[in-house]
C-alpha cells in the first residue's frame, strides 16, 4: 500500500492512555490540533483508567477530524455488546471510529468474569470469532433499511434486516457459542469500522488477514522496526501497517535519557532522544509503514514537543498526509467503501430468482 | 435526624423531571414532518441540551438486547434501532454539565465486574452524573445473542439481580480513598464467580445512582433494599399516593429511611396553550402513534397470526388466536390457553364500548394512565398538588417526538412550575445525587472486602 502512496504521506497516531478522565478533553483536543490523524485509547488494566471505548465516545463530540480508536478485548467481553458499542461510537464521532481488537491473556481478566484463562492460539480464535460477529452485526442492517414509509406504516424494510446466525467453528478451543442478530442499531456510518489488531494475532490459523484493515507492528528496537514492517508486509500482503513506537524526548531542559523509566519494558521499540532525531526516524519509518503510532512516555510532556517541533517539520517535508477534514477513518486508511455482504447476496438471489 | 424521624416520610414540596429516550416503541411518532432521526447524534444532543436548559434531573436511555419481532420477523411498524446506552451517554457527557445520565442495563446479559467498571467510567467521565437503571431479563430468546444464552430461571431473576447489584456496590466501595488502595472483590454465586481488583476510585457522587422499575412485590422489595429512585408505573394521583405509602413501608422495613427511595413515574405530556387545543393535539398524537397498520399488528401479536384482511375501522376479529405458536419469547406476554380467553374478553369489551379495532388498540396501548393532557397552567396546577403531598418526587417523561419533544415542556410548563415554587430554578450541584437530593451512601464495612 505504501509503495504506491508515498507521495500522500503517512499518518500519525497517538496513544492517549496517559490522559486520565480529568484531562481527557484537553489531551484529545491537543492531539487533534497538533495534527495527529488518530487517537487510540488503551484498555489498560491500570488504576485510574476508565473504559477505553467510553473515553473515545466522550472525545467524539469534542473533535472533528481525528479518528478515535479504542482497544476492546475480544476474549472476555460479549461480542454482541462490543459490536453495538462500536457502532454507537461511529455515530457519536460522525464516522471516525475504529477498533483495536485485543485478546486479553491475563489471569485477572479471566477471574473478573469467572472464566478459565484463554491462552496460545485460542486467543486468536476468540479474537477472530468476535471480529466476525462484530462485522456481521454491522452489516445486518442494510444502509437503506430505515424507510419511514408513511403510506404502508413501515418504519423499516424487514427484507433489509438480517439474522447473522453466527456459530463458533467446530474446532473452536473455548466454549462454543452462537449469536443470532440482527444488530439493535442501524449499520454504522462507515458501514464497517476499520478493525486493527496486533500483527502477532493475524495470519494463517490466526485472525484472517481479510478480517482486519490494519495491523500493528512491533519490534524490539527502533533500528529493527522498519525491517519488521517489511517482513510483516511480505507475510500478510496488502493490509495497512502501523508501526508501534515508544517515545521519550528531550524536554524542558531535561535530556530524554534522564527521563527514561527503565523499569518499563513493553516489548515495543523505544526512541529516546531529541526531536530532530525522532523526525529523522519517523521520516524513514513513514516510507515503510502506512502510519506510526506513538506511545509517549509522559503524555503532556511528549505531546507538547511533538506538537511544537516534530509534526510541523514532518509536514514540511511532506511525510504526513493532510489531516482528515470531515472524513471517515476508512478514508484515512484508504480502504474504500465497505460493501454490505447481505445486500450483495440479496441482490444476487433476486437476480437468480428472475 | 433521629431514628423516629427517619421513619416518617416528609414531602419535599418539589418535583423534578427526567426524560426517557426510549428509542424503540410505538409511542414515538415518526410519521410527522417534525420527526427527526432516532440514531443521529444531533437528535440526542438537541434533546439532552433542551432538558438541561429546563433543569431536568436526568436523561435516560433504554437498552436493546435483541431486535423486537412480529410474527417471527423484525417488527417493521414502530421506531426500532438505537445506540448503546453507555456509549451515547459518554458522548453526551462531553456536551452537558449538570444533567444526570442514566443507562438502562440488564443484570442477566452483562458481567458484574465489567458493567460496574463501565458505569464507574461513565460516572468519572461525567463528573459524578451517572446512574444505572437496573433491569432484569431471563428469556432464552434474548440470550440467543449472548455467550451464556438463556441460563436463568424466571423465578431466580431478582435473586440474581440483587447479587449482581450487591457485587457492583462492593466494587464501587472498594477504594479506600481517591488514590487507593483498592480491596479485591470476590463473589461466588450460582451462575458465576467474580474475582476482581477494581481499577477506579469513587466519583464526585460516590457511586452511580441506582434506578429500578420492578413493580411486582419482589421487584418493590428489591428496589426498597437497593435503589435510590424507583421508575414507577403509577403516575395517577391516588395510585401514586398509594404506591408511595407502600414504598415508604417497604424501605423502612428494609432498614432505610422513609425518604431514602425516591419515586419518578413514567409519563407522557401533551400540552398546549388551552385545554381544548391540548385535547385536539392528543387526538393528533394518538392517530400517529396507532395508525391502521399498527392497530392490526397489535392484535396479531396476541392472535399469533396475520390479520391483514381485517378492517382496522371494523370490529375485532371473530377468528380465534393460534395458541400453540405464540410464545413468551416474543415478549407479548400472552401465550397458550390464555390467548383465547384474552381474545374473548377483548371482543366483549370492544363490543360493549362500540370500539373499532383501531379505537380499541388505541385505548389499550396509549399511556392512558400516564398521560398529562391540558393547558400549561392546568397541568402545572395539577403537578403542584403532587408536590404538595409528596405523591412523587418527579416524572420521567417519554417524549412522543424526537428531537423537539421537550421544547414546549421546557419553554412553557417548566416556567409555570417554577412560578409555583415547586420546580428547581437552578441545579443544586453538579452531581446527580446532589440534584436529586439523595444522601451520600455510607461505605458499609461489612460489605467491603473478601
Amino acid at each position: 500500500m505504501s509503495s504506491t502512496e508515498e507521495k500522500a504521506g503517512g499518518f500519525l497516531a497517538i496513544e492517549l492512555d496517559g490522559a486520565g478522565y480529568e484531562s481527557l478533553a484537553r489531551a484529545v483536543l491537543a492531539a487533534e490540533s497538533a495534527g495527529f490523524h488518530v487517537a487510540t485509547f488503551a484498555d489498560a488494566p491500570a488504576p485510574g483508567r476508565v473504559n477505553a471505548l467510553q473515553r473515545a465516545a466522550y472525545a467524539g463530540p469534542l473533535t472533528r477530524n481525528i479518528a478515535l480508536v479504542p482497544e476492546v478485548d475480544t476474549v472476555y467481553t460479549e461480542p454482541f455488546h462490543i459490536s453495538t458499542q462500536l457502532a454507537s461510537l461511529d455515530y457519536v464521532s460522525g464516522g471516525r471510529a475504529g477498533w483495536i481488537a485485543t485478546a486479553a491473556n491475563s489471569p485477572e481478566a479471566a477471574a473478573a468474569v469467572g472464566r478459565s484463562i484463554v491462552e496460545g492460539d485460542a486467543l486468536a480464535q476468540e479474537a477472530a470469532a468476535s471480529i466476525e460477529v462484530g462485522r456481521r452485526l454491522w452489516d445486518s442492517w442494510e444502509d437503506d433499511a430505515v424507510i419511514r414509509d408513511v403510506a404502508t406504516g413501515r418504519y423499516i424494510d424487514v427484507d433489509k434486516l438480517h439474522y447473522v446466525d453466527f456459530e463458533t467453528p467446530a474446532d473452536f478451543a473455548g466454549p462454543a457459542y452462537s449469536v443470532k442478530g440482527p444488530s439493535i442499531i442501524p449499520r454504522p456510518l462507515q458501514g464497517q469500522l476499520p478493525v486493527l489488531a496486533a500483527a502477532s494475532l493475524v495470519g494463517d490459523g490466526l485472525v484472517s488477514v481479510d478480517a482486519v484493515d490494519a495491523v500493528l507492528v512491533s519490534a524490539p528496537t527502533p533500528e529493527l522496526l522498519a525491517a519488521e514492517v517489511r517482513d510483516v508486509r511480505a507475510r500478510l500482503g496488502a493490509v495497512a501497517i502501523v508501526a508501534e513506537l515508544d517515545v521519550v524526548l528531550d524536554s524542558r531542559g531535561q535530556a530524554a535519557a534522564s527521563r527514561l523509566d527503565t523499569s518499563q519494558d513493553d516489548g515495543r521499540a523505544r526512541f529516546v532522544g531529541s526531536a530532530a532525531g525522532l523526525i529523522g526516524l519517523l521520516d524513514s519509518l513513514l516510507k515503510e509503514a502506512d502510519g506510526v503510532r506513538l506511545h509517549p512516555a509522559v503524555l503532556d510532556v511528549e505531546l507538547e514537543e511533538l506538537s511544537r517541533l516534530v509534526l510541523p517539520e514532518l509536514r514540511r517535508r511532506g511525510s504526513l498526509r493532510a489531516p482528515m477534514q470531515d472524513g471517515t477513518f476508512r478514508e484515512l486508511l484508504g480502504v474504500g467503501p465497505a460493501e454490505n455482504r447481505y445486500s450483495t447476496s440479496a441482490a444476487a438471489t433476486a437476480a437468480a430468482g428472475k | 435526624m433521629t431514628q423516629h424521624n427517619r421513619a416518617i416520610f416528609q414531602p419535599s414540596g418539589q418535583i423534578q423531571f427526567g426524560i426517557f429516550f426510549q428509542g424503540v416503541n410505538s409511542g414515538t411518532i415518526w410519521k410527522a414532518s417534525e420527526s427527526g432521526s432516532q440514531t443521529d447524534f444531533e437528535s440526542f444532543r438537541h434533546i439532552v441540551q433542551t432538558a438541561e436548559r429546563g433543569k431536568f434531573a436526568a436523561f435516560f436511555l433504554g437498552e436493546g438486547l435483541r431486535l423486537r419481532e412480529h410474527l417471527g420477523r423484525p417488527h417493521a411498524l414502530d421506531v426500532v434501532g438505537r445506540p448503546d446506552a453507555q456509549t451515547m451517554l459518554a458522548a453526551l457527557a462531553a456536551v452537558t454539565t449538570n444533567i444526570g445520565l442514566v443507562a438502562t442495563q440488564n443484570t442477566t446479559y452483562n458481567d458484574p465486574a465489567d458493567l460496574a467498571h463501565r458505569l464507574s467510567s461513565l460516572d468519572l467521565i461525567s463528573g459524578g452524573r451517572a446512574a444505572w437503571n437496573v433491569v432484569t431479563t431471563d428469556n432464552a430468546w434474548t440470550g440467543a445473542n449472548f455467550r451464556r444464552g438463556g441460563y436463568l430461571d424466571h423465578a431466580d431473576r431478582y435473586k440474581h439481580a440483587e447479587a449482581f447489584v450487591e457485587t457492583a456496590k462492593r466494587i464501587w466501595d472498594s477504594w479506600e480513598t481517591s488514590s487507593g488502595p483498592a480491596r479485591r472483590v470476590l463473589h461466588e454465586g450460582q451462575h458465576y464467580t467474580v474475582d476482581v481488583s477494581p481499577r477506579l476510585p469513587r466519583s464526585a457522587q460516590y457511586r452511580p445512582v441506582l434506578f429500578q422499575a420492578g413493580d411486582s412485590p419482589e421487584g418493590r422489595d428489591f428496589a426498597a433494599r437497593q435503589a435510590d429512585v424507583i421508575f414507577s408505573a403509577h403516575p395517577k394521583f391516588d395510585d401514586a399516593v398509594e404506591f408511595r405509602r407502600d414504598i415508604v413501608a417497604r424501605s423502612v422495613a428494609a432498614g432505610r429511611g422513609a425518604n431514602a427511595v425516591q419515586i419518578m413515574p413514567a409519563s407522557e405530556f401533551i400540552l398546549a396553550a388551552t385545554d381544548q387545543e391540548a385535547q385536539e393535539k392528543k387526538a393528533w398524537v394518538r392517530s400517529l402513534q396507532i395508525g391502521p397498520q399498527q392497530a392490526i399488528a397489535y392484535l396479531e401479536q396476541f392472535w399469533g397470526r396475520e390479520l391483514t384482511e381485517y378492517d382496522p375501522d371494523g370490529p375485532l376479529p371473530e377468528i380465534d388466536p393460534v395458541v400453540e405458536e405464540t410464545s413468551e419469547t416474543r415478549g407479548s406476554g400472552f401465550h397458550g390457553a390464555k390467548a383465547r380467553q384474552l381474545a374473548d374478553q377483548w371482543r366483549a369489551e370492544a363490543k360493549d364500548k362500540g370500539f373499532s379495532i383501531r379505537q380499541f388498540v388505541t385505548s389499550r396501548t396509549a399511556r392512558v394512565d400516564a398521560t398529562f393532557t391540558g393547558s400549561y397552567t392546568a397541568v402545572a396546577d395539577h403537578l403542584a398538588e403532587f408536590a404538595r403531598v409528596g405523591a412523587v418526587d418527579g416524572f420521567n417523561i417519554s417524549p412522543w417526538l424526537i428531537p423537539t419533544g421537550l421544547d414546549d415542556i421546557v419553554n412553557h410548563l417548566v416556567p409555570e412550575l417554577q412560578e409555583r415554587g415547586v420546580y428547581p430554578t437552578e441545579y443544586r450541584g453538579t452531581t446527580l445525587r446532589e440534584n436529586l437530593g439523595l444522601e451520600t451512601p455510607v461505605r458499609s464495612p461489612e460489605r467491603v472486602g473478601a
